[in-house]
C-alpha cells in the first residue's frame, strides 16, 4: 500500500469542502465524536442534512466566515490506498495557499460548478497545477444534480476545458461528473448518470500511479548531517544522512559532490544498522564514500554519469507569498534543499495574469504575483530543472528582514 | 537483496527522519518534547533511525506535571538508560512552588494547561530553539492547519493566520532571538500509522496501553483512573474495570476506555474499528469547538 497526495482546487461556492466531506464520509473515515460535533454544530444545508464542509474549516475564522483560509491536511484510506489531501483555498487572495497545498501533491482535483462551466478561477487553479507540475489532473463537474444530471452538460465543458489542458500542457486529464452534496461518482458510480462510462473519483484516486514511481537517472541527495560519532569503536566512522530526492544510488556507483566537483565511489549504503545495496527515491538513508573527503551540510551526492546544473544565474519562475513587495535592491536568501546562500532577484522578465494567462512586462512584485525573473546567487546551486525533477528544481526565497518564507521558486533555465 | 518495497510506513518513516536531520541542521539548540506516550516514544525511535551510530543531536525533555501514571515515569527512566541519552525534567510542581502556576480547584481540575507555563519556562532557561514534539494533523481540526515547521513568538504563541508557506520538502527555520519553532516530524501520520509503526518496529511501550484492571469513577461520560490527582466526592462510584489508554497525558485528564485489548494485534483491530477517535479520550478538548486552537494559540504543544 502506498500513499497519494493530492489537492482539490475550486471555491466554497464550487463545493469543494463538501466534496472533500463527501470522500472522508463515504470512506467512513469521520469518527463519532467528530460526527457528534458537526451534529451540534449549528452549520445544516437548506434540507437539513450534515453540512459535510465543516469537517475541513478548521480554524475559527474560517468557521465563522464559512471560507477556507489556508491549507488543511485530511487522511483517509480505504483498503488499496493511504490518502493524504491538501484543502486549499480558491480565492484569489489565497493563491499562495494554494501553491504551498500545491507543491507536495502528485495529483490536483479541478472543481467545476457545472452551473458555471469553466471560468476565470478554473483558468487560475489550472494555471497554477501546469506552473508545479502537478502530474496528473482530474476536472470534477460538480452539481450535477442540479443540472439534471445531463450529459449535454458535462460534454460541453469537457470540450472547453480540453482546449485549456492544452494551451497549459497538461497532458493527463481525466473527466468526472459528480455531486459531492448527493454522493454520485464520488464513491460509487451513480445511476442517475449511467451514460458516464468512466469510473467513481475514489476507485480513479486508488489506482492512479504517484511521483514515487517515478524512473529518472538524476540520482541526487543533499547531505542534511554528519554522523561522526567519534568513539573508540567508531573513531573512523563518517557517515553522511539525507533523503534521496530522485534516482537510485547503488553500492560501487561513482558519485560526484557538489558543489566542490570530488569523484568518489559509494562503500556502502546503510539504514538504522542494516545494510542496503541501494537506496532510491523517497528514502532516509546514511551514505559512506570510499575516499575520506571534506562532505558538510548543504553539499549535494549525485551520480557522475548524470550531473546537475551547476550556475549562479537562473532562470526561475517565481510566486510572491509575502505582503511586503519584492525589492529587487536588497538580498535574500534562498533555500535550495539543506542548502542555504544569499541571492538578488536581477530582473524581472514578466508577470502572468493568471486569470487571463498574459505576460506583461511589470517593475512590480506583490503578494500572490506570478512571473518570470532571474536570480543571482551567491553560491553557485547544483539543481535540475524544475520540469525534469521538481525535488531537485525548487527551492525558497527568504526575507532575512523578517525570516518569512517570501517566494517560491521554480528553475527553468541556467542563465550563460 | 531483493528490490526494496518501499510502503506507506516506509515513506512516512522517511519524510519524518528527513525532518529529524533538517531540525539537527537548522538549529543550535534543539530538544525533543518527550511525555512518555506513543507518539514520542515512536520519535525516539525515529531519532535513533536518524542519528545512529552517532548521538542524538538534541536532548530529550519531559514537562511533568507530577500528576503521571506510574508506569509512564517507569518506562521514560528505562528508556532514558537504554539509549543513552540525555533527560531535562521540566516540573509543573516547581512551578506551581514559584507561584508561576496556580493549581486549578474544582471538580474537573487539572494540571494540563499548566503545562505550558512550565515548558515555555524550561524553553527560556535551556534557550532552546526548536522543539520537536509528536503531534499528528489527524488528531484535531487546528492541527490539520498547523505546519510541520510551526514558529512561535517569545511567548510561545501560534498565530494560525501569519503561518508561513510550506512548500515542497523545504522546511524555513530561521527565527529571531527569542523564537522558537515547535517541529512535528509526525505531521502527517494517522493513529493507526502509529500502531501500525510501533507492531512493525516491536517498540516497547508503557503498560498502559494495554487492557488491565483499574478502578475508575465515571466523570462527564468518560471513564478516568481514581487517583489521589483527581478531585473525587462522594458522588464518585470507584468501579473496578478492565480498561486501556490510547493516549497517555495526565491522570486528571486523561480518560480511560474499557478493552480486552491486551495484545498490540488487539488494539489495532479495536482501533480500525473505532467509532470514537483518539482526541474525543481527552477532556481538555472538550470545552469548545476551538479548545485546542485556542491553547495552540496559548503556546500550548
Amino acid at each position: 500500500m502506498n500513499i497519494l497526495k493530492f489537492f482539490t482546487a475550486g471555491s466554497v461556492d464550487d463545493g469543494k469542502s463538501t466534496l472533500i466531506g463527501r470522500l472522508l464520509y463515504d470512506t467512513d473515515s469521520i469518527l463519532a465524536d467528530q460526527l457528534e460535533a458537526l451534529q451540534t454544530s449549528n452549520r445544516k444545508n437548506d434540507d437539513g442534512t450534515i453540512d459535510l464542509a465543516i469537517l475541513t474549516d478548521g480554524l475559527r475564522a474560517e468557521r465563522e466566515q464559512g471560507i477556507t483560509i489556508d491549507v488543511a491536511y485530511k487522511y483517509f484510506q480505504t483498503e488499496k490506498r493511504k490518502f493524504i489531501i491538501a484543502d486549499t483555498p480558491g480565492h484569489i487572495q489565497y493563491t499562495r495557499n494554494m501553491v504551498t497545498g500545491a507543491s507536495t501533491a502528485s495529483l490536483a482535483i479541478i472543481l467545476i460548478d457545472a452551473r458555471n462551466g469553466v471560468v476565470e478561477q478554473t483558468i487560475r487553479h489550472s494555471y497554477l497545477v501546469s506552473l508545479l507540475g502537478i502530474k496528473h489532473v482530474v476536472v470534477a463537474v460538480n452539481k450535477m444534480d442540479m443540472m439534471d444530471y445531463s450529459e449535454t452538460v458535462f460534454d460541453a465543458i469537457k470540450e472547453k476545458y480540453k482546449a485549456l489542458a492544452q494551451n497549459l500542457n497538461l497532458k493527463d486529464v481525466s473527466y468526472i461528473p459528480v455531486s459531492a452534496l448527493k454522493g454520485d461518482n464520488i464513491v460509487q458510480k451513480s445511476e442517475r448518470m449511467a451514460w458516464f462510462e468512466g469510473e467513481s473519483l475514489l476507485h480513479f484516486l486508488e489506482q492512479v500511479d504517484t511521483d514515487l514511481q517515478d524512473k529518472t537517472t538524476q540520482a541526487r541527495m543533499p547531505v542534511q548531517w554528519v554522523i561522526r560519532p567519534q568513539t573508540d569503536q567508531l573513531h573512523d566512522y563518517r557517515g553522511y544522512a539525507g533523503r534521496v530526492l530522485s534516482g537510485t544510488f547503488k553500492v560501487n556507483d561513482r558519485i560526484t559532490v557538489l558543489p566542490a566537483g570530488t569523484n568518489s565511489t559509494i562503500s556502502k549504503i546503510e539504514f538504522f544498522g542494516n545494510e542496503l545495496s541501494q537506496a532510491q527515491a523517497g528514502q532516509s538513508v546514511v551514505i559512506h564514500l570510499k575516499d575520506n573527503i571534506d562532505i558538510s551540510r548543504g553539499d549535494t551526492i549525485v551520480n557522475s554519469s548524470a550531473l546537475p546544473i551547476e550556475s549562479k544565474l537562473i532562470e526561475a519562475d517565481l510566486c510572491w507569498m509575502d505582503g511586503r513587495a519584492l525589492d529587487s535592491s536588497i538580498t535574500y536568501l534562498l533555500q535550495h534543499n539543506s542548502k542555504t546562500t544569499k541571492c538578488k532577484i536581477s530582473e524581472i522578465l514578466y508577470k502572468v495574469d493568471i486569470n487571463t494567462l498574459e505576460k506583461h512586462a511589470t517593475e512590480e512584485f506583490r503578494l500572490n504575483d506570478i512571473g518570470r525573473v532571474i536570480v543571482k546567487t551567491a553560491d553557485a546551486l547544483a539543481f535540475d530543472l524544475y520540469g525534469d525533477n521538481k525535488a531537485n528544481g525548487s527551492a525558497i526565497l527568504i526575507d532575512a528582514r523578517t525570516n518569512l518564507t517570501v517566494g517560491a521558486l521554480m528553475f527553468r533555465a541556467s542563465v550563460e | 537483496m531483493s528490490e526494496y518495497n518501499f510502503d506507506y510506513l516506509d515513506e512516512l518513516e522517511a519524510e519524518a527522519i528527513h525532518i529529524l536531520r533538517e531540525v539537527a541542521g537548522q538549529f543550535e539548540k534543539p530538544a525533543l518534547l518527550f511525555s512518555g506516550g506513543k507518539d514520542s516514544i515512536t520519535l525516539v525511535r525515529l531519532a535513533e533511525k536518524a542519528f545512529r551510530p552517532g548521538k542524538f543531536p538534541f536532548p530529550l525533555v519531559h514537562i511533568d506535571t507530577g500528576h503521571n501514571f506510574e508506569e509512564t515515569i517507569k518506562y521514560r527512566d528505562e528508556m532514558v538508560a537504554r539509549i543513552g541519552e540525555k533527560l531535562i525534567i521540566g516540573s509543573v510542581q516547581q512551578s506551581i512552588n514559584e507561584g508561576k502556576a496556580i493549581e486549578q480547584t474544582g471538580k474537573n481540575a487539572s494540571r494540563n494547561a499548566l503545562q505550558t507555563v512550565t515548558l515555555l519556562d524550561t524553553i527560556l532557561e535551556h534557550k532552546f530553539d526548536a522543539c520537536i514534539g509528536g503531534a499528528r494533523r489527524d488528531e484535531e481540526k487546528a492541527r490539520a492547519k498547523e505546519r510541520i515547521f510551526s514558529v512561535r513568538d517569545e511567548f510561545g504563541q501560534w498565530d494560525p493566520k501569519r503561518q508561513r508557506p510550506e512548500l515542497w520538502n523545504i522546511y524555513n527555520g530561521k527565527i529571531h532571538k527569542g523564537e522558537n519553532v515547535r517541529v512535528f516530524p509526525i505531521s502527517n501520520w494517522t493513529e493507526l500509522d502509529v500502531w501500525n509503526y510501533i507492531r512493525r518496529e516491536n517498540i516497547a511501550l508503557p503498560s498502559i496501553y494495554f487492557a488491565h484492571q483499574r478502578d475508575c469513577i465515571t466523570r462527564n461520560g468518560q471513564l478516568m483512573a481514581a487517583s489521589p490527582f483527581l478531585n473525587m466526592d462522594d458522588d464518585d462510584i470507584v468501579v473496578s474495570k478492565k480498561v486501556r489508554f490510547r493516549t497517555v497525558g495526565d491522570m486528571s485528564c486523561t480518560a480511560a476506555v474499557e478493552s480486552d485489548a491486551d495484545l498490540i494485534d488487539d488494539i489495532i483491530q479495536e482501533i480500525s474499528e473505532s467509532k470514537i477517535s483518539e482526541r474525543g479520550a481527552r477532556m481538555d478538548d472538550k470545552v469548545s469547538e476551538a479548545a485546542m486552537e485556542d491553547r495552540k494559540k496559548g503556546g500550548y504543544f
